[in-house]
């Protein structure tokens, strides 16, 4: 299991918030218990398996949906 | 295609009103209804592109967004030939979302201010013996760094080399800039005044005390309380609804323009985002004066505090006694202090340090068979003699014969507030010393704030005796004091208080009173931002200071006043606009998108007020 903090572009819809959890939840590999998508710091936290699915992966998911990741950051 | 046109919403919005304006002018300063009618659907269907696409985005991953409610009204009201309501909808609708960001970063900037104070570079020994600036994720715990004046401390670590005199503003909120030598802790996110260092690393990134700061503020930005997980449950469900109550009222009725209206009248918009913001707004004002509050839970259980129970030494007092008395009854008194002064090295026990360091140079004795009485003190072997080193009750579980002189002495050195420390040698009373702490500048005048506040009750617990727990007491105008307190008494006095049920908010040094700080509804630490304190604790007073916790108590209340105003606002609202629907006639989307964007606006600006509050006396 790895951790991701990834930092997003300025969220200003809570409704967003359930977009991108849904989003990251619906791939592979990941621990859907773990996804916290933090609205006011704009951050997406999720613990994942790396053999199943890549830090990119979670990263075009959340791109794919209209939001820029600035940065990733992996443990 | 689609991340364009979302990256272009601003200029949509923009040219959206120009367009807007242009057919307003054109139908009622010319009459020109073809004009009027053909700017209005560009309009429209220019505003909608980036609305549709995030509907669109959303419905993929299963959510029913009020980017889709607003989608389907738009179209609707397209198909059914009503532009103006169309355009307007779709404006309201992109201007409201602009303004919503930008208030929002105002709500947020001040925890921003505080996220951007975190280091982004070092100079890093490289293996070929130069300093070179490497990013910050770049640095290793062990790394040799070089700070220069100016510059930021970029991890906790060691001094190896140099002095310089460092701002620790950002982790102690101590302002005056503090001298550091070889040897010396120096923390990530402080900044060297003058000076220049060479530092080992000891902690990096997200393991620095700076960085835990950061971290539990962003998350205690974002933390929900029950009441937030409810709506945000009720919010999943709601909109959905929403859209099937829309598709009814059109099955039933026929009436397009009805259905449409509903689905915008129902966007949740205002309470989805009011608690959130009046609680990032709170946290910021807090982490902007030094008091990190741990989120909405916490919020919502300070603000209703009744009972604050204190620990006494280093909270109420400065947690740096003196001796202020002493009597030896004895005529070998060099011996006795010589003892004394061994057997409380073998201590660090705030009262044996105060007493070594009055004591000075002493002979030397070895010290044997050292036993640590817990709430006691010390019973140990010197010169082939049995040293007891305590409190009254340790005096009397050893069988000391006090003597009348001892009993009056110890009776006066009470009076003056001090605690006691009696020192036997073979069962005999052989020195008393008294040691007095010095109570903290202000506490007097900020625990009357807090009862000003609707606090009532204002308790003291010490391990000190009851007649210097007395004294402060009075001194400070608390409510209650109790002396003579093993940590476990104070954690099972307040465990008695919760049940009685009062609100019980504890204060400590996070020292030695961590149970008491994890077992209040709410803990509150009183640190220059020690770990432990910062871990175990609800509330942090980032610096010694006390009159950050009346400040701290009326944010909370306001903070929490600030939320149940926005939930009040957002359900009137909705019920307002509702109703308006069944009951008026002059109720038509525009003006319902109007009122709504307007709700979302209000609590956004209620909150902000939250970053500007200051408590007045």
């Amino acid at each position: 299991m790895k951790k991701a903090t990834l930092q997003l572009d300025t969220l200003t819809c809570p409704s967003c918030v359930m977009k991108i959890e849904n989003a990251v939840k619906s791939l592979d590999g990941v621990d859907k218990d773990s996804v916290n998508v933090l609205f006011n710091a704009s951050k997406v936290k999720v613990d994942f398996d790396d053999t199943q699915v890549s830090a990119g992966d979670i990263e075009k998911s959340i791109t794919t949906l209209g939001y820029d990741v600035k940065k990733v950051q992996v443990r | 295609m689609q991340r364009f046109i979302l990256s272009k919403k601003k200029p949509i919005t923009f040219i959206s009103a120009v367009l807007l304006v242009i057919a307003y002018t054109s139908h009622y300063g010319f009459g020109n209804e073809q004009i009027a009618s053909w700017a209005m659907i560009i309009a429209s269907i220019l505003g909608v592109a980036p609305i549709a696409i995030q509907a669109f985005q959303a419905l993929r991953v299963k959510v029913v967004s009020i980017d889709v409610l607003v989608t389907i009204a738009v179209i609707g009201a397209l198909l059914i030939g009503n532009y103006e309501e169309s355009a307007v909808v779709t404006f309201l609708f992109l201007f409201g979302d602009y303004l919503e960001q930008r208030t929002l970063n105002k709500t947020r900037s001040a925890i921003r201010e505080l996220t951007e104070m975190a280091p982004e570079s070092a100079l890093k020994l490289m293996s070929s013996g130069d300093y070179e600036e490497v990013e910050i994720d770049g640095v290793d715990v062990g790394d040799t760094l070089l700070v220069k004046t100016g510059a930021k401390v970029p991890v906790d670590g060691t001094v190896l080399t140099g002095e310089a005199h460092i701002n620790e503003a950002s982790i102690t909120g101590e302002p005056i800039p503090a001298g550091k030598a070889a040897g010396a802790k120096v923390y990530a996110g402080t900044i060297v005044d003058n000076g220049t260092l060479t530092i080992q690393a000891d902690r990096v990134g997200e393991d620095t005390t700076f960085g835990r700061i950061i971290e539990l503020v962003e998350e205690a930005q974002d933390s929900k309380s029950e009441a937030e997980r409810f709506i945000d449950r009720f919010a999943r469900w709601y909109t959905p609804a929403v859209l099937a109550l829309g598709f009814i009222v059109w099955l039933v009725s026929r009436n397009i323009e009805l259905a449409i209206t509903i689905l915008v009248l129902g966007c949740p918009g205002a309470l989805v985002i009011g608690v959130p913001v009046s609680n990032v707004a709170g946290i910021g004002n807090g982490a902007k004066n030094g008091v990190l509050l741990k989120g909405s839970e916490v919020i919502h259980d300070f603000s209703r505090t009744d009972t604050f129970v204190f620990d006494k030494t280093g909270t109420l007092t400065m947690g740096n006694p003196q001796v202020a008395d002493s009597i030896v009854y004895t005529d070998e008194p060099e011996k006795i202090r010589a003892y004394l002064s061994a057997v409380e090295k073998e201590s660090d026990h705030p009262l044996a340090r105060a007493i070594v360091s009055y004591l000075g140079e002493t002979e030397p004795y070895t010290v044997e068979k050292t036993d640590v009485v817990k709430g006691g003190g010390i019973v140990a072997q010197v010169d082939g003699r049995r040293v007891a080193v305590g409190n009254a009750a340790l005096m009397e579980k050893e069988n000391v014969h006090l003597r009348e002189k001892g009993l009056k002495d110890i009776d006066l050195f009470q009076t003056r507030g001090d605690s006691l420390v009696l020192t036997a040698v073979d069962g005999e009373l052989m020195a008393l010393t008294g040691i007095r702490d010095q109570v903290r500048p202000g506490v007097r005048k900020n625990l009357a704030r807090l009862k000003k506040l609707g606090v009532k009750h204002l308790v003291v617990l010490s391990g000190d005796n009851q007649g210097t727990v007395d004294l402060v007491a009075r001194e400070l105008g608390l409510t209650e004091a109790h002396g003579n307190m093993l940590p476990e008494d104070k954690s099972a006095y307040i465990q008695e208080l919760i049940a009685q049920g009062r609100t019980v908010a504890f204060v400590g040094d996070g020292v030695n009173d961590s149970p008491s700080l994890a077992l209040a509804q709410v803990g509150i630490a009183m640190g220059s931002g020690t770990d432990v304190a910062i871990e175990t604790s609800d509330v942090v007073l980032m610096n010694s200071d006390f009159s950050r916790l009346p400040h701290a108590l009326g944010l909370a209340k306001a903070t929490a006043r600030n939320m149940r105003q926005n939930i009040f606002i957002a359900i009137g609202v909705v019920l307002v606009l509702l109703s308006g629907v069944f009951f008026s006639d002059w109720m038509n989307m525009s003006i319902g998108m109007l009122v709504h964007e307007g709700s979302i606006l209000v609590v956004i600006l209620n909150a902000m007020r939250l970053l500007r509050f200051k408590l007045r006396n």
